[in-house]
């Protein structure tokens, strides 16, 4: 018996020694940990100037979409694996306000973000940047025909077949788009917002899973080989695709339509068990300075909090901030988005 | 068994035991458990808003898409199985090497380059996006590579002989086939038939790409109602019937695998592969190859032209724009440390898989019986298991006794828990099919137990278990899912990296994602091509 | 030497039961048995690979029970060789030796030696898979011989060559084993090789030991039936005997001095019968068969059928008269 027992506890010593000298979460003192999503960039020059700030290191720890992420964080609340979350955005708000994630705290820059992002009167969550979730359309296929102008035109006979959106149980911008038209054609009266989906589906609107499907499977814009000219994309889109064009080009050759805007806003907090408050309180400034805040158009295209900030010119050239985007309050989505998306698919898919 | 044999099997089985009960069972039953026991109470109800919610139908679409992928994929590779044994031919090594591509490239990737093929405006004039048959395609696609390792690996050593026994007794080529071949490739082909099934079970990328939002399996049910329903009740459940479904047949296989083993005569390759020399023949190997060529190149290669085909003509221009910094003066992500980390990862993994892997195969093959069953089930569990769920389990229990969360050993250790199977899956079949005689011959030329294991078990099947590590370093490199749900250190490996590029809008950024895919595909079929050749010295004819 | 006592195995019905027998210091023993007989198993008893389930096997007075296969010091020559297909022959051949920790080079020196023994110098970096059947027999046989074993086993190690190789193999043996002077265990079910091979030959059929003895003394004197019907001696017939006469059914037959009064059971050899027209076996011919020096010809005589080999051949059909050697008859 003893003989049995002893390999059992060398290897579990020897898988205990190895883990703890493989990192585990021995995190230095000086060192502050961000959790985020996939679609977070931080430049190294950004990075090394907030370390020479504040004596911090930064560790970056992604989980996944936004909405994986955020569940993760509600999965791990109160013995978190980061000291700052940054990401959660208007569609998953509530549901990290009401798992108590997170910590207040209120950032001496907030007097220099534009007004109306923030969302919570405690301070627990703080907006970093935001984006408008909008329709992009294929200036080439619109040369004989107009574009759409408003959503109601996408259930118009003319505009059949023509477009492509993401499936708002797996995406972060169908889920907007939808939320764009609940908020535009409401839940009561004679037309609402399920009519429109009807009239889209006789419409022969196309539903992708995801956005990188719907802009570059089925988009005919842009770098996208599919056959539709119509997709839900963000306002930045089109400063993007002039961008990143290839060759350069001196026109954008996708478009927005600035009816019918999401937007959805990105914030940071401050996670309720971190290791070191004050570390997660710098890094969180420094997510609303303008090192950071200038770069985010060109890294993650999306718009900086910090009003400031001048964009870069591609953006003004090439897309319009929507004046009035559609809003809806996080605890409305909170408590109706399984029974939306549960309509949706019925109304769409079935 | 004699207790000094069972004092053997339990040193052999303990590790595996751990790393599964550690990095599977632990987290997995964490996180069912923490949907099914909300605030402590069980949640019956969700078993019922499961079956209102359309489970059955979920359940039932799951399981024949699967059942029909496994088929189609069997029928397909077969032919390419046989040739790859029996024949030599120039550019094979590169072939098989090439062929093992497919199975590793991010779904994504693969989903793009099939909706050029078979989607709007396809390449190939027919529409089947958004239809079953684009799911069994890419499933036939993705896992024929594991039919012609699995199965091409045994037939490579079945003695030929047999066949023309079976001729001269005045069978045809067809009789020959089913009366002898099949039956002698059982384990094989029932090996690879579980893998696909297990993987098809699960699909994910696939049916939520190619079949369009309105056919959904169980994987991407669960996937729906974890991360974006945040309904862990409801996604428990499915995680249990799925997991149910997998075991049932997880155990059917391998009561079947005991009943079927039969000892055989394994012959080295090189003696049963030989030159086509008829001209019939040399259509059929010429055929074979380039159907299957054809069908497993075909969408790769529309990557490769993608990759190539720069606004400014063809050339090499998104390659360059790799390592060129962007407009923010920052590169997106640097693909050289997308490789270094990549190839890191899958030499891990590939090592754990290995060592776990083949103690397993030890105990599968040598000791038979029910316990060793429910052992060779467990370890394919994983396969069999959504990646969410493992992903969201490894954040509920790895933070004691030692907070491993977020380290980046959880990658490979996740890779490595998929790549177990695949070197069990190649390893087992060898193992029980290495004659007991020359063990025997060993043992009374004064080999102790463990030194047999090592002189003749381990030379022997050390073919099978580079064939193995080959899979687990391809798993590695290419895998996605789990990785995906780990709060994980900002390591980008390659298909990060080609989400990375693909997950922003511009010309220049698809064509840079392109380009990663083509590095992506290289790096495996390299990485595959060097296991192959790194078999231990004096088994260049085994 | 080496002693088997009571060795008993039980698989299902069948059973190896009580099997005692000895083998000296360099000598060589056959078993000899049919299929089925428990030859092998009881060679595998003694190599280790097989339990027992009673009896006792000893080496020089030591209970070998518990020591395993690798440390009982024996080498074995297996049916189909189990020449191990990862390894060339000489690795295959410095086996033995490397597991007992010989230096490479006096590892190479010795496995040389061994194949050279065997007329098969120079070829150990052939592949086994390219070596003909008698080659492969020979690699076993270096194989098991290089380790310098103390007792060599031999599981019908010619059993799946050719007749001529076999012929020309049991010579060789014979020669290699007594210059080598090594204590042998060989089984086998063809007589002519066991005859050829060993000191002792002891048959086996159907888990029970039947007799032991010279080759000589068993071919002359079988112990039984079951033993003259396994050597091939099928004209057994029951008579009276009286003085040096014996009634029998196929007629009246003369029997050799010694021969017991009475009733007895008697063994007559196929080679003991010759065409006499005064003979006293009438007879007539049922078949013939042509076995080169002389024809096998069965004879129908009141009542049995006898084997005569006869140097001439009366055709099927043909009355004969046949006289008897009393040399060739003994009785059991």
């Amino acid at each position: 018996m003893r003989r049995l027992v002893v390999p059992f506890v060398v290897l579990l010593t020897a898988a205990g020694a190895l883990t703890t000298a493989c990192g585990g979460d021995s995190a230095p003192a000086g060192t502050v940990r961000l959790l985020t999503h996939d679609s977070f960039f931080i430049s190294d020059d950004a990075r090394a100037a907030f370390t020479a700030a504040t004596g911090l290191r930064l560790e970056v720890r992604r989980a996944g979409d936004a909405g994986s992420m955020v569940n993760q964080a509600v999965l791990t609340a109160g013995n978190p694996v980061a000291d700052v979350l940054y990401g959660v955005d208007t569609t998953f708000l509530s549901r990290s306000l009401d798992a108590d994630l997170f910590l207040p705290y209120q950032s001496p820059l907030l007097a220099g973000l534009y007004p109306g992002l923030a969302a919570d009167p405690q301070h627990r969550v703080t907006p970093v940047d935001f984006g408008d979730v909008c329709l992009n359309y294929d200036k080439a296929a619109f040369a004989t025909i107009p574009p759409p102008q408003t959503l109601a035109d996408l259930a118009d006979p003319a505009y059949r077949g023509l477009l492509v959106v993401q499936d708002p149980s797996t995406s972060s911008p169908g889920l907007a788009f939808l939320l764009a038209t609940i908020a535009t054609f409401g839940e009561e009266g004679p037309y609402t917002w399920k009519n429109y989906w009807a009239d889209l589906r006789a419409n022969d609107v196309r539903v992708a899973a995801g956005w990188e499907e719907a802009y570059y499977g089925a988009f005919s814009g842009g770098a996208g080989e599919g056959d539709r000219p119509i997709v839900v994309s963000y306002a930045s889109s089109p400063p993007a695709e002039v961008i990143y064009a290839d060759p350069p080009v001196g026109e954008a050759p996708t478009a927005v339509v600035t009816d019918g805007c999401f937007r959805q806003v990105e914030f940071a907090g401050i996670l309720r068990g971190t290791r070191n408050e004050s570390a997660a309180r710098a890094l969180l400034d420094f997510l609303l300075s303008e090192r950071f805040q200038e770069e985010v158009p060109l890294t993650m295209f999306v718009f900086p909090a910090l009003a400031s900030v001048e964009l870069p010119p591609e953006f003004v050239a090439h897309t319009r901030v929507p004046t009035a985007p559609l809003t809806m309050d996080p605890a409305r989505i909170e408590a109706n988005r399984d029974r939306w998306i549960a309509e949706w698919a019925s109304i769409v898919l079935r | 068994m004699t207790a000094r044999s069972r004092l053997a099997l339990a040193v052999v089985a303990a590790p595996p035991l751990v790393f599964l009960l550690a990095f599977f069972v632990w987290p997995v039953a964490s996180i069912v458990a923490t949907g099914l026991f909300p605030s402590g109470r069980f949640a019956g109800g969700a078993f019922r808003r499961a079956v209102e919610g359309g489970l059955p139908g979920v359940a039932w679409f799951t399981l024949w898409q699967a059942a029909a992928s496994t088929v189609l994929t069997l029928l397909v590779a077969l032919p390419g199985a046989y040739v790859f044994a029996r024949y030599d031919f120039p550019g094979k090594r590169l072939l098989r090497a090439l062929f093992a591509v497919p199975f590793v490239l991010p779904t994504v990737v693969v989903g793009t380059a099939f909706l050029a093929l078979i989607g709007p405006g396809g390449l190939l004039g027919i529409r089947l996006d958004g239809t079953i048959w684009a799911i069994l395609a890419a499933h036939v696609f993705f896992n024929v590579a594991v039919v012609l390792r699995t199965v091409g690996g045994l037939w490579s050593h079945l003695d030929p002989r047999l066949e023309e026994a079976a001729r001269l007794l005045g069978a045809s080529r067809g009789q020959v086939f089913t009366r002898v071949t099949l039956p002698l490739l059982r384990p094989a082909l029932a090996a690879a038939a579980s893998l696909v099934f297990l993987f098809t079970f699960t699909s994910f990328g696939t049916v939520l790409l190619l079949g369009g939002p309105g056919l959904a399996t169980l994987e991407v049910e669960i996937y729906r109602h974890t991360t974006a329903l945040f309904d862990l009740p409801l996604a428990a459940v499915l995680a249990l019937v799925q997991m149910a479904g997998v075991t049932a047949v997880l155990l059917a296989y391998s009561r079947y695998q005991e009943r079927r083993a039969v000892e055989q005569a394994l012959r080295p390759a090189i003696e049963v592969a030989r030159r086509p020399g008829t001209p019939a023949e040399r259509a059929l190997v010429g055929g074979t190859v380039a159907g299957t060529a054809l069908l497993l190149l075909g969408p790769p290669a529309v990557l490769v032209a993608r990759s190539l085909n720069t606004g400014e003509g063809w050339g090499l221009g998104y390659y360059r724009a790799l390592g060129r910094p962007g407009r923010a003066g920052a590169l997106l992500v640097d693909p050289l440390r997308a490789v270094g980390n990549s190839v890191s990862f899958a030499l891990v993994a590939t090592a754990v898989a290995l060592v776990v892997g083949l103690l397993a195969a030890v105990v599968i093959a040598y000791h038979r019986g029910r316990a060793s069953r429910w052992f060779d089930t467990l370890l394919m569990l994983p396969l069999g298991t959504s990646a969410v769920t493992i992903g969201f389990g490894f954040l509920l229990a790895l933070d004691a006794p030692v907070d491993l969360r977020s380290s980046w050993l959880l990658i490979p250790l996740a890779h490595a828990l998929v790549a177990v199977p695949f070197v069990v899956r190649a390893v087992v079949p060898v193992m029980r099919a290495v004659r007991t005689r020359l063990r025997e011959a060993a043992a009374v030329l004064g080999a102790p137990p463990r030194r047999v294991w090592r002189e003749v078990d381990l030379p022997l099947v050390s073919r099978a278990a580079a064939a193995g590590a080959g899979f687990a370093a391809a798993v590695s490199l290419g895998e996605f899912g789990a990785t995906a749900f780990i709060a994980r250190p900002d390591t980008p490996t390659l298909p990060l990296a080609v989400f990375r590029f693909l997950g922003q809008p511009g010309r220049l950024n698809f064509g840079r994602a392109m380009a990663m895919s083509v590095i992506l595909m290289v790096v495996t079929a390299a990485a595959v091509a060097l296991i192959d050749r790194l078999r231990p010295p004096g088994l260049e004819e085994f | 030497m080496l002693e088997v006592q009571r060795a008993t195995v039980r698989v299902g019905d069948w059973s190896l039961e009580g099997v005692d027998l000895v083998v000296g210091d360099a000598e060589v023993l056959a078993v000899l048995g049919p299929s089925g007989s428990g030859k092998t198993t009881l060679l595998r008893a003694v190599a280790g690979l097989q339990a027992l389930d009673a009896g006792r096997i000893l080496w020089d007075g030591d209970d070998l029970a518990g020591v395993p296969p690798h440390r009982r010091g024996f080498g074995l020559v297996f049916q189909d060789f189990a020449l191990f297909p990862h390894l060339d022959v000489g690795r295959n051949v410095e086996f033995g030796l490397r597991m007992q920790g010989v230096p490479a080079a006096e590892r190479r020196r010795r496995a040389a030696a061994a194949l050279e023994r065997v007329e098969l110098p120079g070829i150990e970096r052939r592949r086994v898979a390219t070596l003909s059947g008698g080659e492969a027999q020979r690699v076993a046989l270096a194989r098991a011989l290089a380790p310098g074993p103390r007792l060599l086993l031999f599981d019908e190690p010619l059993g799946s060559l050719d007749r001529g190789l076999r012929e020309r193999l049991t010579g060789e043996l014979r020669r290699l084993l007594s210059s080598l002077g090594v204590t042998a265990l060989y089984v086998t079910h063809d007589q002519e090789e066991a005859f050829g091979l060993a000191d002792r030959v002891m048959i086996l059929e159907a888990g029970r030991a039947l007799q032991v003895g010279t080759p000589e003394e068993v071919w002359r004197v079988p112990d039984g039936e079951q033993v003259a019907r396994f050597l091939g001696l099928r004209n057994i017939l029951d008579g009276r005997v009286t003085g040096s006469r014996a009634e029998t059914a196929a007629g009246t037959i003369p029997v050799p001095p010694g021969t017991p009064e009475g009733p007895v059971r008697l063994v007559i050899r196929p080679g003991a019968f010759r065409l006499d027209p005064g003979g006293t076996i009438l007879g007539q011919v049922m078949a013939r068969t042509f076995r080169g020096e002389a024809y096998a010809v069965e004879v129908a005589a009141g009542g049995v059928v006898l084997e005569a080999h006869l140097p001439r051949a009366p055709s099927p059909g043909d009355q004969v008269r046949l006289a008897v050697d009393p040399a060739g008859i003994t009785h059991l």
